[in-house]
């Protein structure tokens, strides 16, 4: 018998507090492309990729409506912690792009040993991080 | 007589003691307003200290006591920032003499 092959990583996702806003945020903002859109009761199964990879990696804008959820991204944002992070070629460019379209930063590109990494605020109650 | 040290004085003296706390204030120096998040990453890349987020929380609050270390909530992030007033204190204690270097 062969072993299987390793399950592969198709999906990630953020908790957001609102998908409407999400959606806008992640695609107009960041400049993902909208994948999936099915509505699933009183929410939806939203997901958005890179436009470079459309069939990549799916990043799942999920409902932060478990009363788990939002003390737990409240103590992050907190201590300034980032819930993801994303790939970014040039850091301080893209810095600047979202910085020109209003996205409030945590932390301005900084050289953390071999990457530079910056921490921005997603408007859905997440720090996300670029690095590169 | 004997020299009585207050609180605040000995409080400023244990924050000054320990080298981890000595780096996360010449970190602050270089940017000012920044959250544990940042600090720690600043200390693992830059210092090698791998010390753990409740670590650095506690040597943040050892640093806030003593007054060199302020913090402000800007969002809802908890941004930190260095304070040397305190500092002002060690030089009234053993001023400066230059009048020693005729």
């Amino acid at each position: 018998m062969t072993a299987a092959p390793a399950p592969t990583i198709n999906l990630t996702s953020v908790l957001v507090d609102d998908q409407e806003k999400a959606l806008a945020f992640y695609t107009d903002m960041l400049g993902f492309q909208p994948k999936n859109d099915i509505p699933m009761g009183e929410h939806r199964w939203l997901t958005v990729v890179s436009p470079e990879h459309p069939d990549g990696v799916e990043l799942v804008l999920e409902p932060d409506e478990h009363p788990a959820a939002r003390p737990f991204k409240e103590a992050l944002v907190a201590d300034g912690i980032p819930y993801t992070s994303f790939a970014a070629d040039d850091v301080v460019a893209e810095h600047e792009r979202l910085v020109a379209l209003g996205v409030r930063f945590t932390q301005p590109p900084t050289a953390m040993g071999q990457i530079t990494t910056a921490v921005f605020d997603d408007t859905c109650g997440n720090l996300i991080q670029i690095a590169g | 007589m004997a020299l009585m040290e207050n609180e605040s004085e000995a409080s400023l003296y244990r924050a000054l003691a320990e080298p981890t706390r000595r780096v996360i204030l010449d970190e602050l120096q270089k940017r000012d307003g920044q959250s544990l998040f940042e600090l720690r990453a600043r200390l693992a890349t830059r210092h090698q200290i791998s010390s753990s987020r409740q670590a650095i929380s506690q040597h943040l609050a050892v640093l806030e006591e003593a007054g060199l270390v302020r913090s402000r909530r800007v969002g809802r992030t908890k941004l930190h920032s260095l304070s040397t007033e305190p500092l002002r204190s060690i030089l009234e204690r053993w001023p400066f003499l230059t009048e020693e270097h005729p």
